[in-house]
């Protein structure tokens, strides 16, 4: 059996779980704990504390591993862990929550620090209305023009499907420039 | 038990608070990376300060702030080397150079600045003296501790949230491909952006511009606000090979797996 992995991380409350739930075929393994904080309690009501896991198996000899990484600062040694061996990674950013914005750039740049594979950027909750378009998130995140930044519902099945599909494409294009 | 640690486990600000709740009398002592500080304290209340080579002397302080210039500060080191600061002081008051405000606002803001900078310290070994008291012939203030306790908690959450940034002085700065137009650049700034080069780590550019941890955060924190660099792997650092990243070395079979992937995700 081989065995493949993409890493979904953002910010915290950012959407990541549900995405992961969205497209596994399996029950998403979401070590989920209930909040401490009064701030985080305000946005939910339970956290992933070390990470979420779901599968997408593409047949007898491969499975697609999608691993989910806690949001909150305090638990960012996980993030190391977690990116060793993945084939990208997707970076959630809450659409209506520009005061994390920051955040998710910094998250960013972190992954890109651990491993320089490619990865691409989910701007969740669209649907909203207090949602920020995508070029003004383009700017706020400072994302240049050829990151793919790509509107997305975490709960929206096909929405997430494209995201997924959009990180392969890149990957595909990567090494084929030979990178 | 005597009062001595690590800058690490300790810091400034609770070092501070603690002289000032229990009125201590002494000098805090605190080798840092490549200084040394003296800090006194009377009561509870800050007296004298100096750190590295600066003899914290009144001349130095007058000469720093301007109130004397450069000749006037040897022609004192020179000449009046055995005068106390305090007799040094009546000299300038009497032959009008300076007021006795001058002084005290001086020597005030001097000592403050010393301990100022003794926050963004984080590594250092320090000691609590009890008999220590400053040098003779030193003017000595009695400034209350509150606002520089303030102060430096400001200072020490500023450092929280650049190391939240910049999670790492051990990665390098590029420039980007899109750097905002009309960025105006101060003379430190400038001395960073000399240096931004993939084969500088930002803790040797912090080295080669004697900046220390909260200063070079705080400059290249602004660069990445300001769009102008971002962060990224040091050339030459061991990129960690990574072999599980696919279950196979032939680049076409590796191909042929992200295919496979893509087949299955469209037929969900």
């Amino acid at each position: 059996m081989q065995t493949v992995k993409m890493v979904v991380t953002g910010p915290f409350s950012a959407g990541k779980t549900q995405f992961i739930q969205s497209v596994s075929e399996i029950d998403v393994v979401a070590t989920e704990r209930k909040i401490t904080s009064e701030e985080e309690r305000s946005v939910k009501s339970s956290t992933t504390v070390a990470m979420d896991f779901g599968r997408i198996t593409v047949d007898e000899d491969l499975v697609l591993y999608l691993f989910g990484t806690p949001g909150q600062k305090r638990f960012d040694f996980m993030w190391e862990i977690l990116s060793e061996g993945m084939l990208g990674f997707i970076v959630m950013v809450d659409s209506t929550r520009p005061e994390t914005f920051r955040e998710a750039r910094s998250i960013l740049e972190t992954f890109r620090a651990y491993a320089p594979t490619p990865f691409v950027v989910a701007a969740n909750k669209q649907d909203a209305e207090d949602a920020w378009e995508l070029e003004d998130m383009r700017n706020a995140l400072r994302l240049d023009k050829n990151t793919k930044i790509l509107p997305c519902i975490a709960i929206d099945r096909n929405m997430v499907k494209t995201v997924l599909l959009e990180l392969l494409y890149s990957i595909l294009k990567e090494m084929d420039a030979g990178k | 038990m005597a009062l001595r640690g690590n800058l690490r486990d300790i810091t400034m600000t609770q070092l501070l608070n603690l002289v000032h709740l229990a009125s201590k009398t002494g000098t805090l002592v605190v080798d840092g990376v490549s200084e040394q500080a003296y800090v006194s304290f009377r009561d509870g209340k800050l007296a004298y300060a100096r750190v590295g080579k600066d003899d914290g002397s009144l001349a130095l302080v007058l000469h720093k702030a301007n109130k004397i210039n450069a000749n006037q500060y040897r022609a004192i080191v020179e000449r009046a080397g055995q005068m106390t600061d305090k007799e040094l002081g009546l000299l300038l008051i009497n032959a009008g150079y300076v007021s006795q405000e001058d002084i005290l606002l001086n020597l005030q803001g001097y000592f403050t600045d010393v301990v100022r900078r003794l926050f963004s310290w984080v590594e250092g070994i320090f000691r609590f003296e009890n008999e220590m008291l400053p040098p003779d012939g030193r003017i000595n203030v009695r400034l209350d501790l509150e606002n520089i306790i303030m102060e430096g908690s400001r200072q020490l959450r500023e450092l929280e949230q650049l190391q939240d940034e910049i999670p790492s002085l051990d990665m390098a700065l590029v420039f980007t491909n899109r750097p905002r137009s009309n960025v105006n650049l101060n003379v430190d700034e400038w001395k960073v952006v000399k240096f931004v080069d993939p084969k500088n780590t930002i803790r040797q550019i912090a080295g080669a511009n004697k900046l220390n941890e909260i200063e070079i955060r705080r400059i290249v924190y602004g660069l990445l606000q300001a769009g102008l660099v971002e962060l990224a792997r040091p050339a030459g650092s061991i990129v960690q090979p990574n072999p599980k990243q696919f279950p196979t070395k032939n680049k076409e079979e590796q191909k042929s797996l992200i295919n496979k992937l893509i087949s299955r995700i469209r037929s969900m």
